[in-house]
C-alpha cells in the first residue's frame, strides 16, 4: 500500500536495525536451516518474504532485494522500475513522471537513505535484474551466500 | 545530393590516451568548448530528409545527436540516422534508451554502431512510453542509464559482453550520459552525476537549462566533488519558439523546467520567436562563463535552421579555426 510504503520510508532507520538484526538471527540459524535443505524451505521462505514484505514495502518480489541500499524503498514501484536512482523525469513537485500523483520512489529513497546509518548516499552500482529470480525469496538468497553455500547462492 | 563535410574530422584511429577516433572527444580533450546539436527524426524513409536537418547543424556543431525515440515518439530510429550521417561524413553521438530495447537488441546495435563508425554514444533511461504517441506500448527498461552505460564499457574496456563472452574486436565509444540539475531531488543530483562517471560516462549533455542560478549551484557542488574534472559537462540549450510553446513544454516534456520570469520575458516581446531566439543566445553566454562547463548541447526542436545563427551570434566558436566558424565553406581538411 502507497501509505505503509511511505511510512517505511519515513522510518527508515529503525527498520535498518531491524533488518540487521533479523539477519543476524537469519544466520545463526543458517545451520539448523540447511539442515532441512533451503530448497524445501524455498515456498514457504517466498511466501513469508512477499507477504510482510508486501505489506510493508510494496515489495514486488524481484529475487534481488536491494532495500538495504535503496532507502528502505522498493524500486520496483518505479514505474521505469530504474534500480540506480531517479529518471531526469521528476516533477518539480518532487511526484513521478509517469503517475503525477505518486511521489517518486527515488525521492523517497534519498531521503530515506539520508536518514539511515548504513544507507549510503544510493551510491552503489546495482546490476541488472536477473528476470528468472521474480518470485523467490531473497532472503532465502542472501542467508545461503552469507553463510557460504555458493550452490544455493546462485 | 551534395555532401557538406565540415561536420568530418573522426579518424580510425584514436589518439594517445583518446578511447575513440571521434571529433568531439578531440575537441574537448585539446580543452576547447565544443557544441552538439540534437537532429529531429524526420517521420520518413528519405534519407534526403536527414540530410537537409544535418545540413545545417554540421557547419556549427562537433557531433550530431541521433535521439532514439525521444519523448517515447516513434520516428527513425537513432542506428539508421547514424549509419545516414556516417555515409556522409559527418560525426555522430548514438543515442540509447533501455526504454524500448532488452540488454540483447542493445549490445548488438553498439556493435553496429561501431561498426558504421560511430564514435559516441549517449545513454539514457528513456522517457516513460506513456508521454508518447504510442502509450500502450510494453515499456522494456531491461537496463537503466546507470547499468547501461557500465555494460558499455565493459564492451569497450574488457572486450566481452554482459555475460562475459569475449567480443573479437570491442567498440571504440566515448561514452556519454545525461543529467538533469533540475529535476528533484536537487541535492542529489550530483550524487547522481558521480555515479555515471563511476558507471563510465566521460561526457555529460544536460537537460535543456532555462534557470541558471539553478545550473549555478548544481556546478559549484560537481567542483566542489571534483567531477568536472573527470567529465565534459556540456548543457542543454534550445530556442523557445514562443511562450505558448513554452508552457506546453513545460506541462508535457518531462523533466522540462521552465521559470514563470522566462514565459513572462517571451509574453512581454514583440516578437515572441526573435526573442526565443535572443534568449537561447544570451543563456549560452551566461552560462559558458560558469566553470566547469566544456560546452554546449543545442536542442532546437523543428527550428533546426535557428542554431547555424544562435551559435555563431553566442561566439563560442570564436577561436575555432574557420572551417567551422565560417558557414558555408567546405574545407578539404579538418582543422583540428
Ligand atoms: S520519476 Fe521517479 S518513480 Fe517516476 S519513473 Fe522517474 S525515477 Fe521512477
Amino acid at each position: 500500500m502507497y501509505l505503509m510504503r511511505r511510512i517505511a520510508t519515513r522510518n527508515a532507520r529503525p527498520l535498518e536495525l531491524l533488518y540487521l538484526a533479523l539477519g543476524r538471527v537469519g544466520l545463526a540459524l543458517a545451520p539448523a536451516l540447511k539442515l532441512c535443505g533451503l530448497e524445501r524451505l524455498e515456498r514457504p521462505a517466498a511466501w513469508f518474504e512477499s507477504w510482510s514484505k508486501g505489506a510493508l514495502f510494496d515489495c514486488r518480489m524481484c529475487g534481488r532485494c536491494v532495500l538495504s541500499k535503496t532507502g528502505m524503498t522498493c524500486p520496483m514501484n518505479c514505474p521505469k522500475q530504474l534500480r540506480n536512482g531517479p529518471c531526469g523525469g521528476v516533477r518539480q513537485n518532487g511526484n513521478c513522471e509517469v503517475q503525477a500523483e505518486m511521489k517518486c520512489v527515488w525521492v523517497d529513497a534519498w531521503a530515506g537513505a539520508g536518514r539511515m546509518h548504513r544507507g549510503g548516499r544510493l551510491a552503489t552500482l546495482m546490476a541488472p535484474l536477473d528476470h528468472r529470480l521474480k518470485g523467490s525469496s531473497a532472503w532465502l538468497r542472501s542467508l545461503a551466500k552469507r553463510a557460504g553455500d555458493g550452490d544455493a547462492a546462485r | 545530393m551534395s555532401v557538406h563535410r565540415v561536420g568530418f574530422g573522426d579518424s580510425y584511429r584514436p589518439r594517445e590516451g583518446h578511447v575513440s577516433g571521434g571529433r568531439l572527444e578531440r575537441v574537448l580533450r585539446s580543452g576547447r568548448f565544443a557544441v552538439t546539436a540534437e537532429l529531429n527524426p524526420p517521420d520518413s524513409a528519405d534519407p534526403d530528409e536527414t540530410y537537409r536537418r544535418a545540413l545545417v547543424l554540421s557547419e556549427v556543431c562537433d557531433a550530431i545527436n541521433a535521439t532514439d525515440a525521444s519523448g517515447a515518439n516513434c520516428h527513425m530510429s537513432s542506428l539508421g540516422i547514424c549509419a545516414l550521417l556516417k555515409a556522409a561524413g559527418y560525426s555522430a553521438v548514438m543515442q540509447i534508451s533501455c526504454r524500448d530495447r532488452n540488454r540483447i537488441a542493445i549490445q548488438g546495435d553498439v556493435l553496429g554502431a561501431a561498426a558504421l563508425g560511430v564514435n559516441n554514444v549517449l545513454c539514457l533511461t528513456g522517457d516513460s512510453v506513456e508521454a508518447g504517441d504510442q502509450p500502450g506500448a510494453k515499456p522494456v527498461f531491461d537496463l537503466d542509464s546507470i547499468s547501461l552505460l557500465d555494460t558499455i564499457r565493459g564492451m569497450r574496456d574488457d572486450g566481452r559482453f554482459l555475460s562475459g563472452r569475449a567480443i573479437k574486436t570491442p567498440p571504440r565509444l566515448f561514452l556519454g550520459a545525461a543529467s538533469n540539475p533540475f529535476a528533484p531531488p536537487f541535492d542529489y543530483r550530483p550524487e547522481r552525476l558521480a555515479k555515471k562517471i563511476a558507471a563510465g560516462a566521460q561526457f555529460i549533455q544536460t537537460q535543456y537549462c532555462f534557470d541558471v542560478p539553478r545550473l549555478r549551484s548544481f556546478m559549484s557542488e560537481v567542483r566542489d566533488m571534483g567531477l568536472h574534472e573527470s567529465c565534459f559537462i556540456l548543457v542543454g540549450v534550445g530556442p523557445l519558439a514562443s511562450s505558448r510553446a513554452a508552457r506546453w513544454m513545460r506541462a508535457n516534456v518531462p523533466g522540462v523546467h521552465i521559470p514563470d520570469a522566462v514565459i513572462a520575458r517571451l509574453e512581454g516581446a514583440a516578437d515572441e520567436k526573435r526573442e526565443g531566439k535572443q534568449l537561447c543566445i544570451d543563456l549560452i553566454q551566461e552560462i559558458r562563463e560558469i566553470d566547469g562547463v566544456r560546452g554546449v548541447h543545442v536542442m532546437a526542436y523543428r527550428q533546426e535552421e535557428l542554431v547555424n545563427d544562435i551559435i555563431h551570434q553566442s561566439g563560442v566558436l570564436k577561436n575555432r579555426a574557420p572551417s567551422i566558424r565560417a558557414a558555408g565553406v567546405t574545407p578539404k581538411t579538418e582543422a583540428n
